[in-house]
């Protein structure tokens, strides 16, 4: 492999696990605080109860968390030392802002896990608040560096030189705002249908218990209605991020469709592979006139297509794939929140049949995988940039050779914490079983 | 002062900060292992008491040192980012995993075991990988090519120079910890924990104080600019060896808070850290204004000036922030008695 696919490789690998915690490590907080004030409003233990268990998992999870994203931090520098320095003088503040939210966030976990029992229910209230709020920032700002990853502001590049430098300018780029409440909203979904997936499940096992049943029950429903919200406001906002790409990186937009020629009224096409050859998307289906629809609110919007750029700026044309999975999820999801919603309103104290349930099983990891496809294409997309239009991926790489080993000794570092922590998960939870709380609880 | 002479002053204040917490935080992992065959005795449970809600924060100042260091001085990322390629991912593999088994064994004692002999060896090949830092920058281990730059791991790795500062940061890790485990367990009143931790600092003090000689002795051949720079600030190093004294003397004396007992903790750390204050200035302005010699100096590095204003507005709007957090966190973790002596079990 060449040295820049594998620096590619594997800082996208080093990415693709650390989102999966960092995702849970922000949508969790929200589910521990809503449970906690559900509490607080009915006074019903099982919602204690269920703060209690999540900030458990939370603790577990932010173990591999925050060591994950120390590698992401330090290893941007390692691998891209060009895009740093770039950043260092434009884009700073997202990151020095980030060590804010991180303290504030690493304190009060640690007040809340180590010290729960010695504060105020109002203190373990406001930890948890700062917590949820800590995680959120992070995420909101590392996302900004993205953000200006996709849409430069705030300098100019002159002879080699970075001049005319407004960092709050860069701060604030065109899709600073759009891009980073997807993350959080999606975030928001993933942590709430991760908690229906298990409930759901814990249903299943436990169809003789009445009482478990009945605590699951709970946690399922909030699940399902946080989920529901979230999905809705995710995909309103993802429209408005297409649209973005639409104004700001036409050709990310051309190579998610699959759309090779510009013209109005364009189709959008769902499913299918892009072929390059061909210039066609094939066994895609296709919707006449969406496309412009979706991308400008008219159907007469003009829609640019690949062949207006050139071929080596386009960007790999399987991201097509990933966006289409991406949106296929999330309207699933939206979908399934629907239904269980209006099943349960219509039909009181049933509960649902079983192909439903095992459904909403698959509803975490889906979220999950919706946050991978997302991300993978948003900076596969961006290629072959790192900064749009500034900088190419090539000119940013380290010049330290023998990449592949550090590889093959990352990836199995993270394999073996995705089995440890599966493994501390369940024998935690093994040894911690629901009914033991519940016999004390009631 | 100039904005690069701020600039390196916070960067340096926070490794600082770093250096200081994490002796601490990976000797404390250290002494958990050792003692952990001796179920009589408290050190092990003292030890894993102070750990258990700092290592979150202290991880922090990692990444804050990284930030501060690529937002201030860009210009240094890409020699320091290729050239630390290789050590730096030494490094974080070994934080990521003792990170991760600090919080698994704290929630599955079935593992505590195998994750109380991790988080002991790397807390000691940590700090030794991570002072390698200091002798790389100081530039002899370092090959510029055609302009590519590349660290000579083979030239490092068969330098007194590189195992004078090894020994410097292991024995200081152990004698940092063991003091302020002795401090601590002596609030929580322990007596038994704090007289081996008491012990322990004795023995490796002086160790700490001969390794820092033989840096001084390698560094004469091997990078004479600092040696030299750093003789110029003999009364710091002077004060440093006082107060290292000051120290041992505090071990000795008689306890002025309860009766028969040996020693003031609480002055000593006072002293030491001081002690390590006063050392790591002197090394610091001698290093200036190379961040990497030669290569690189502060100036070369600096950051655009639109940059730093808004960075450093921030810095202090954020510290201002979260100063009464640490406060708080402080209270709750290192003063309260109820939690330092376990006493609500
Ligand atoms: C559960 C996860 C999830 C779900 C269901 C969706 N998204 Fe998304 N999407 C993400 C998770 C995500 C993400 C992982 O958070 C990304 C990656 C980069 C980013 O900014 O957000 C993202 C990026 C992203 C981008 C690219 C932004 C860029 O490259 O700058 C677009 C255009 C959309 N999304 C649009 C949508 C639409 C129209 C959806 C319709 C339902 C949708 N997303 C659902
Ligand atoms: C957390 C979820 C993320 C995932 C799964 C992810 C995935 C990836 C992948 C797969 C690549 C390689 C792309 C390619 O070369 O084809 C990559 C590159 C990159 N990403 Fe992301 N990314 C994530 C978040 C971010 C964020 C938040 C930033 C901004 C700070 C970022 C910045 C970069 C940079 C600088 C590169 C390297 C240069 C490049 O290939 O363009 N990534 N990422
Ligand atoms: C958009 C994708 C990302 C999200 C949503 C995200 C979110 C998070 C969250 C919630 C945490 C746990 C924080 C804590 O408990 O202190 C975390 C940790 C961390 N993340 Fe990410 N992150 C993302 C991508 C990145 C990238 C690209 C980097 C590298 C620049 C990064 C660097 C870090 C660091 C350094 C930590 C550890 C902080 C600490 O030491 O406490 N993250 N991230």
């Amino acid at each position: 492999m060449d040295h820049v696919l594998t620096a590619r490789t594997l800082f996208g690998t080093t990415m693709a696990f650390h989102i999966i915690f960092a995702t849970l490590g922000v949508g969790i907080p929200l589910m521990i605080l809503l449970a906690e004030l559900l509490y607080q409003k009915t006074k019903d233990n099982d919602y204690a109860l269920m703060a209690n268990r999540w900030t458990k998992a939370l603790a577990i999870l932010l173990g591999v968390a925050i060591p994950s994203g120390t590698i992401a931090g330090v290893q941007l520098s390692l691998l891209w030392p060009g895009f740093m320095e770039v950043i260092g003088k434009v884009m700073a503040l997202p990151f020095q802002i980030e060590i804010y939210a991180f303290f504030v966030e690493a304190l009060f976990l640690s007040i809340y896990v180590y010290a729960a029992n010695r504060i105020s229910p109002t203190m373990r209230i406001v930890s948890l608040t700062f917590v949820a709020i800590g995680a959120a920032a992070s995420a909101i700002l590392i996302t900004n560096v993205h953000a200006f990853e996709g849409t430069p502001t705030g300098f100019r590049i002159e002879n080699g030189q970075i001049v005319d430098v407004d960092p709050w300018k860069a701060f604030f780029n065109p899709s600073f705002a759009v891009t980073a409440t997807h993350v959080v909203l999606s975030a928001y979904m993933t942590g709430a249908f991760t908690i229906a997936s298990i409930a759901a499940y814990k249903m299943l096992k436990n169809k003789h218990n009445e009482r478990i049943q009945l605590f699951h029950k709970k946690a399922l429903m909030l699940g399902l209605t946080v989920g529901g919200v979230f999905s809705l406001l995710t995909a309103i906002n993802g429209h408005e991020s297409a649209q973005l790409l639409h104004e700001y990186q036409p050709e990310k937009l051309a190579a998610a469709e699959g759309l090779f020629e510009t013209q109005s009224h364009a189709p959008l096409v769902i499913g299918g592979f892009t072929d390059r050859e061909t210039q066609t998307v094939k066994w895609g289906i296709e919707i006449p006139w969406l496309l412009s629809f979706l991308a400008g609110n008219r159907f007469d919007t003009v829609v640019i297509g690949l062949n207006d750029f050139p071929e080596e700026w386009w960007p790999p044309l399987f991201v097509h794939t990933l966006f289409n999975a991406m949106v296929g999820i999330g309207m699933f999801l939206l979908l399934l929140s629907l239904v269980g919603f209006i099943w349960h309103r219509v039909k009181t104290q049933q509960i649902f049949p079983n192909w439903f349930m095992w459904t909403i099983v698959t509803a975490g990891p889906l979220a999950l995988l919706g946050i991978e496809f997302g991300w993978v294409f948003a900076c596969t997309g961006r290629q072959p940039w790192v900064i749009y239009r500034m900088m190419t991926t090539a000119e940013a790489v380290t010049q330290s050779t023998n990449l592949g080993t550090l590889f093959l000794l990352f990836t199995s570092i993270y394999v073996f914490l995705l089995v440890a922590v599966v493994l501390v998960l369940r024998s935690y939870f093994r040894r911690h079983p629901i009914e033991q709380h519940l016999a004390t609880h009631m | 002062m100039t904005d690069e002479l701020i600039a390196i002053s916070i960067l340096w204040g926070f490794i600082f900060i770093y250096a200081v917490m994490a002796t601490m935080d990976f000797g404390a992992g250290f002494w958990s292992m050792v003692y952990m065959n001796r179920p009589q005795t408290k050190a092990t449970k003292i030890a894993n008491r102070y750990l258990s809600p700092t290592w979150e924060v202290t991880n922090v100042f990692i990444v804050a040192i990284v930030v501060a260091l690529v937002s201030f001085f860009p210009g240094a990322t890409f020699m320091l980012g290729t050239i630390l390629l290789i050590p730096g991912s030494i490094i974080l593999l070994l934080l990521t995993v003792r990170s991760a088994f600090l919080v698994f064994s704290h929630v599955a004692p079935k593992y505590e075991k195998v994750l109380v002999y991790i988080s002991g060896i790397s807390g000691l090949l940590i700090p030794a990988f991570l002072i390698s830092v200091l002798p790389i920058t100081h530039g002899s281990f370092v090959e510029t090519v055609n302009g590519v730059s590349q660290l000579r791991l083979d030239r490092l790795f068969t330098s007194p120079h590189e195992y004078a500062f090894i020994a410097f940061a292991i024995t200081s890790t152990l004698f940092l910890s063991s003091l302020l485990l002795a401090d601590y367990s002596n609030e929580a009143n322990e007596t038994e924990a704090y007289a081996i931790y008491r012990r322990d600092a004795l023995i490796i003090g002086p160790f700490a104080l001969l390794s820092s000689i033989l840096i001084m002795i390698t560094m004469r051949s091997e990078a004479r600019w600092l040696y030299d720079g750093m003789i110029a600030y003999w009364p710091w190093l002077a004060a440093s060896v006082a107060l290292f004294l000051v120290a041992g003397l505090a071990l000795f004396l008689p306890s002025w808070r309860k009766k028969n007992g040996r020693g003031m903790p609480r002055l000593a750390v006072v002293a030491i850290v001081l002690q390590y204050f006063c050392a790591s200035y002197a090394y610091g302005k001698a290093h200036l204004p190379y961040m990497i010699y030669p290569d690189v100096t502060i100036e070369s590095g600096f950051t655009h000036p639109n940059t730093f204003r808004a960075l450093f507005v921030t810095y202090i709007v954020g510290f201002a922030i979260l100063f009464p957090g640490f406060i708080y966190f402080w209270r709750l973790f290192m003063k309260d008695r109820r939690y330092v002596a376990n006493d609500e079990k």
